[in-house]
């Protein structure tokens, strides 16, 4: 087959706002294939009931203009369209979005601080959350998700020509929360996106976070840890979707699981279209499976439409903790337990020195270090 | 003052006996140089006292001052004053190499050490083996090249002072420069005369700057000859061709 008739990508082709244009799932379909539907809550078959309790308050250093608006502004769904049955859900569930603006050539001090709050109850609740950083501008914000909810959300994360804009989402749910999440960036001519996602609580959590381009010159860089225990199911979804010239993406997830069904999935999409040249993109996921009973899914997938691109990788790896690693260690003096915890830390670790705000690379780090004493 | 004693070990991999007897000696103050050429069990008498889980022991006894080694796990061992300088220490992406040492430290001495007082002893071990200050912020072993591990393992010796050493082919891999300043650590740790040192090495050149008390050769898992240093001499000249096909 020649260059010229390579089909076009078949990875995510499906994308609308209109929940009856998604069937309702039934696990067969591959982008469902993992996910335990029957804990979603009614979640994917209209069955739950729109009566959980959510409560998304924001913070915003001087500069940022935070709005609750109605399901007609215009700024909702201009960047992303639901690309899924829940998301879709989310989309058509929602009462009031939250529309947070950083104006152009901004740069607020301080990172604007979004949380999500679940006060249990019966039921299911939505959300939409637009960020809008203006061409030249820069921004920080973190996600939080805590408490108890069954919850689907969409956020987009709208960035400018030439702005900058970094993310932390945390999901530090408690054990029983179920949580359907699309975060989707829209890269503007050069802008940069640095994105890192921890998932550490929930009973099911379902985090896809996608990037698309609309000029040449985007980067984009998201990273993620999670920390799976036993019973928990966390899935990472991610597709970057280069249709522009000389953009950049990199995506690096590592997780570490313990205890009896303990279930990670991580699903790295990434379509360079034919208009995409030059485009520089690798993604990479590393699982350390520390007990028996844990199960990673990894599943890269790389879908080249162009013969020009300037980089172009994955990889995948699930192991467990390297007996020579903690030889070492332990030949030290460093007892067992102290000896496994410094490795697996040291895993994490890396990817944390990531985050570049101190504060919140300390509170990443503190997360962790309490699942590892768990 | 402290004494290792191997009596009769018997060390297996995978079913393949590869140790087959060996009894040594190792008193406080002494220096012991293990010689033997490639495949001759040196290594694997390394890595069985220290417990590396890949040998399984099959005969015999390891004492570190009456107590039993065998019997403990890789850390107790460790903490009961073994150490093992190992021939290719492992690569621990995102340990940093001060962190590690802290908690080596600390795990060894059975508390913590003021933070101050372990910097500076820090500082002062680098700085005798000539290893850059950046080299603490860096991952365990990660990037090092063959004598920066090496130096590394000596700068651990240093700082964990343990009662007994096992180096394994420290001298391997370095040449003449970081040989005589890995050579002037190890001459430092032994210099209070209330440490033993079994020194394993497949040439003679590391026994120039290390003198050794006794020289043991090793063949097919045993010691078959014995000596003092003169023995190393002998071996220099005539190579370990008598030993192999003795034991053939």
């Amino acid at each position: 087959m020649g260059l010229n008739e390579k089909p076009l990508s078949t990875l995510h082709e499906k994308a609308s706002y209109d929940l009856a244009d998604f069937e309702v799932p039934t696990g067969r379909e591959e982008a469902w294939r993992f996910t335990p539907l029957a804990r979603l809550k009614g979640l994917h078959n209209g069955k739950a009931a729109p009566s959980g309790q959510v409560v998304t308050q924001v913070y915003t250093p001087e500069g940022v203009r935070a709005e609750w608006v109605g399901r007609d502004d215009e700024r909702i769904g201009k960047a992303y369209v639901p690309a899924d049955r829940v998301s879709a859900q989310a989309y058509n569930g929602f009462e009031k979005a939250l529309v947070v603006t950083v104006s152009q050539e901004a740069a607020p001090e301080g990172a604007i601080t979004v949380e999500v709050k679940g006060n249990g109850g019966e039921g299911a609740a939505y959300g939409h959350i637009v960020v809008v950083v203006e061409p030249m501008a820069q921004a920080t914000v973190v996600v939080q998700h805590e408490g108890t909810a069954v919850y689907a959300d969409n956020v987009e994360f709208v960035v400018g020509d030439g702005a900058t804009l970094k993310v932390v989402s945390l999901q530090d749910w408690a054990d029983d929360a179920v949580h359907v999440s699309h975060h989707h960036a829209q890269l503007a001519k050069d802008a940069t996106f640095r994105s890192f996602v921890v998932t550490l609580g929930g009973d099911l959590v379902r985090l896809s976070p996608s990037v698309s381009y609309t000029g040449p010159g985007g980067d984009a860089d998201l990273s993620g840890v999670y920390f799976v225990d036993a019973g928990q199911h966390l899935e990472h979804r991610l597709l970057v979707d280069h249709s522009q010239p000389n953009c950049k993406s990199n995506v690096d997830y590592r997780g570490a699981l313990q205890g009896e069904k303990a279930h990670a999935v991580w699903i790295g999409d990434v379509i360079i279209r034919v208009a995409a040249e030059g485009t520089d993109t690798y993604e990479l996921n590393r699982n350390l499976i520390l007990t028996d009973g844990a199960r990673a899914d990894s599943v890269p997938n790389l879908e080249i439409l162009t013969g020009e691109v300037a980089g172009a990788g994955h990889a995948s790896t699930s192991g467990r903790l390297d007996d020579e690693h903690i030889f070492y260690l332990q030949a030290r003096g460093i007892p067992f337990d102290e000896a496994r915890r410094l490795v697996i830390r040291g895993f994490l670790g890396q990817l944390i020195e990531k985050i570049q705000v101190e504060e919140l690379r300390e509170r990443v780090m503190n997360a962790v270090e309490a699942e590892l004493a768990r | 003052m402290s004494t290792l004693e191997i009596r009769d070990l018997k060390v297996a991999v995978e079913d393949k006996e590869i140790l087959r007897g060996v009894n040594l000696t190792v008193k406080a103050g002494e220096t012991h140089a293990i010689m033997g050429p490639n495949g001759s069990g040196k290594s694997t008498l390394a890595y069985a006292i220290a417990g590396h889980p890949k040998y399984t022991i099959t005969g015999g006894e390891v004492l570190l001052d009456g107590v039993d080694l065998l019997e403990l796990s890789v850390d107790e061992r460790a903490r009961a004053g073994l150490f093992l300088a190992m021939q290719y220490p492992v690569e621990v992406p995102g340990v940093s190499v001060s962190n590690f040492l802290r908690s080596a430290v600390t795990s060894v001495r059975g508390e913590a050490p003021k933070l101050r007082e372990f910097a500076k002893d820090l500082k002062s071990g680098m700085d005798a083996l000539s290893i850059d200050s950046a080299f603490a912020q860096r991952n365990l072993n990660e990037g090092f090249s063959g004598g920066e591990k090496k130096r590394h393992e000596i700068l651990q010796l240093e700082l964990l002072k343990p009662k007994i050493a096992v180096l394994d082919e420290t001298d391997s891999g370095l040449d003449v420069d970081a040989l005589r300043v890995v050579s002037e650590g190890i001459n430092r740790f032994r210099a209070s005369g209330e440490t033993g040192v079994l020194l394993i090495t497949h040439y003679t050149r590391i026994l120039r700057y290390v003198k050794p008390d006794f020289v043991h050769v090793f063949a097919a898992g045993r010691v078959v000859e014995e000596g003092g240093p003169e023995l190393a001499d002998k071996l220099e000249a005539e190579g370990y061709e008598q030993y192999t096909k003795a034991s053939a």
